[in-house]
């Protein structure tokens, strides 16, 4: 095989293996930054031996194996030196030496699934920050480089690293967060790591335009963790939520920017654009979402009412009654006052601009939309619709002032003057 | 990157048909590719004999019924997988082949992979 040809296949078995083999070395070896180190001696070998040898038949295998007699290797020096190794090298040494590799090596992918979500826990250990968090998860679970976070996150290859560094300092010294929690810790657990994959797809998702490949690439990875998710915790209807809005929201991807990168706000978004295969793939997520729990959590909320959009085949046909009583269900969750916002939207539209100002009206005096470009800018609309042009241009002023965005300044600017025109 | 892998070959199966084993072994092979968020959707067609190739030649348009006993290969199954790279489509592509190998002694075939594409020309995410 030639040399490039061979290393392009390594990559490849890497980035399909890289997770699984961390998350089960994490298992055996009880240290993060160790169990990755491992896992990139088992690489650099397989970068030497597979170009002559040939892809294994069994790669994964060949890559635990590896790994594995490394970390024999390194607590048998490590004994001589430290004794906490060494208990952790005499308990997992018997299983390791074993001459018997294929066997040892079938029994720790075995509960490679369980080591899987594990690793997702310990990504999104409460000790870490969100920066840290996500970082983790992108380069444990996803297997991206270094190179491709800092891209990412538009920041440099050294702050990622540092990061990672500072990451499995406190995991570390956190103590015990290597342990599964259970009870309520789990689910907490549970809800931060999909609150880690919803960050990360809004990450992709919320850059338009440009030509930044590494962008889509980070919602497709958000994508594919929550299929992981799915996989490992079938019964849990969040995940299935979170997975349906996530591919809800992917389908309008294409629609969502004009070709200068403009972009296109849902109800104006061309229809016949969005990608059916997500659609459906988002709807079939919210059904089994729906089918394992009758009280719907945030996840499921948002993408019932992501799936109120796609399901209609023009804008007009959309059951705005059905969105504004699931913003309800959502603002009962504790949901921000943007939720409010987003239902007096929903009521407008269902109801009439009349029934929805009353709504907002109710929150203009709250602080945490003070300062919020969108206030204005829903009041404008609903007060335009119903005649009022002169407050209607008021606001729509005063939106203009707080939006950071260039292009809605203009558009906002733009609804101010016509509220002037006559008619 | 999204890829539909077809599996091909001989449906005469002159190599007998498929043992338990390899049911068993698609099988893990399928829970793995759900797990590791490789695998998107995925199933089998039915004998050549239940379908039909309608075609258009010298502006004629036929309907030849099934079975297809000319083809030497037919597709058995599909996949569609979301990867980052071809290369990666291309080793699940191998091992299921291996799987092939390993569990289905004397059979041939093969597995043609191709990217998916959207409406728009560009490739599918």
């Amino acid at each position: 095989m030639p040399q490039q040809d061979a290393s392009r296949a390594i990559a490849a078995v890497w980035r399909l293996e890289s997770t699984r083999l961390i998350a089960a070395l994490v298992r055996i070896v009880r240290d993060v930054g160790f169990a990755e180190d491992l896992a990139q001696e088992a690489l650099v070998a397989a970068l030497a031996q597979w170009p002559a040898a040939g892809i294994p038949d069994n790669p994964a295998a060949w890559l635990m194996t590896t790994a594995k007699r490394r970390a024999v290797d390194q607590f048998r020096q490590a004994e001589r030196r430290d004794r906490s190794y060494a208990v952790i090298g005499r308990e997992q040494g018997g299983e390791m030496v074993d001459d018997d590799v294929a066997a040892t090596v079938i029994n720790a992918m075995d509960h490679v699934e369980d080591d899987v979500l594990r690793l997702m826990f310990i990504c999104c250990h409460p000790a870490l920050t969100i920066d840290a968090q996500t970082t983790l998860t992108l380069k444990l679970v996803g297997g991206l480089i270094t190179k491709e976070i800092a891209r990412s996150f538009l920041t440099s290859e050294a702050t990622v690293a540092q990061r990672v560094v500072r990451a499995k300092r406190t995991l570390a010294e956190a103590g015990g967060a290597l342990e599964e929690p259970d009870g309520a810790a789990r689910a907490s657990r549970l809800a931060a790591v999909l609150s880690v994959v919803y960050l990360l797809f809004n990450e992709g998702y919320s850059a338009t335009g440009g030509d930044d490949w590494m962008r889509p690439a980070l919602c497709a990875e958000a994508l594919r963790l929550g299929r992981i998710l799915g996989a490992l915790q079938p019964d849990n209807s969040e995940v299935h939520g979170l997975s349906a809005l996530m591919e809800l929201q992917s389908a309008r991807t294409r629609a969502r920017s004009g070709p200068d990168g403009t972009p296109i706000l849902l109800l104006d978004q061309d229809r016949s654009r969005w990608d059916r295969t997500h659609l459906r793939r988002g709807l079939a997520e919210l059904a089994r979402a729906e089918a394992l729990c009758k009280q719907p959590g945030n996840y499921q909320l948002q993408a019932a009412i992501a799936a109120c959009h796609g399901r209609a085949p023009t804008a007009a046909d959309t059951d705005w009654a059905r969105i504004a009583e699931l913003y309800e269900q959502l603002a009962r969750l504790g949901g921000s006052p943007v939720v409010e916002l987003n239902r007096a939207v929903a009521l407008s539209m269902a109801y009439g601009p009349a029934t929805g100002l009353t709504l907002v009206d109710q929150l203009v005096d709250l602080p945490a939309l003070r300062n919020y470009h969108l206030l204005p800018s829903v009041r404008g609309d609903l007060l335009f619709k119903l005649g009022r042009h002169a407050e209607a241009r008021a606001e729509f002023e005063r939106a203009a002032t707080l939006t950071k965005h260039t292009r809605e300044r203009a558009m906002l600017l733009n609804r101010a003057a016509a509220c002037a025109e006559p008619g | 990157m999204r890829f539909m892998s077809f599996i091909k070959s001989d449906e005469s199966m002159p190599w007998g048909p498929p043992p338990p084993a390899l049911f068993e072994a698609m099988g893990q092979f399928a829970k793995e590719g759900y797990e590791n968020g490789t695998l998107v959707e995925q199933g089998g067609l039915g004998a050549s004999g239940q379908g039909a190739i309608v075609s258009l030649v010298d502006n004629t348009i036929t309907v030849l019924d099934g079975p297809f006993t000319e083809a030497k290969e037919l597709i058995g199954g599909y996949a569609v997988t979301e990867v980052r790279t071809k290369e990666e489509a291309i080793e699940l592509g191998r091992r299921l082949l291996q799987i092939h190998l390993d569990n289905w002694p004397g059979w041939q075939g093969s597995c043609e992979i191709r990217q998916l594409f959207a409406d728009d020309g560009a490739p599918a995410t």
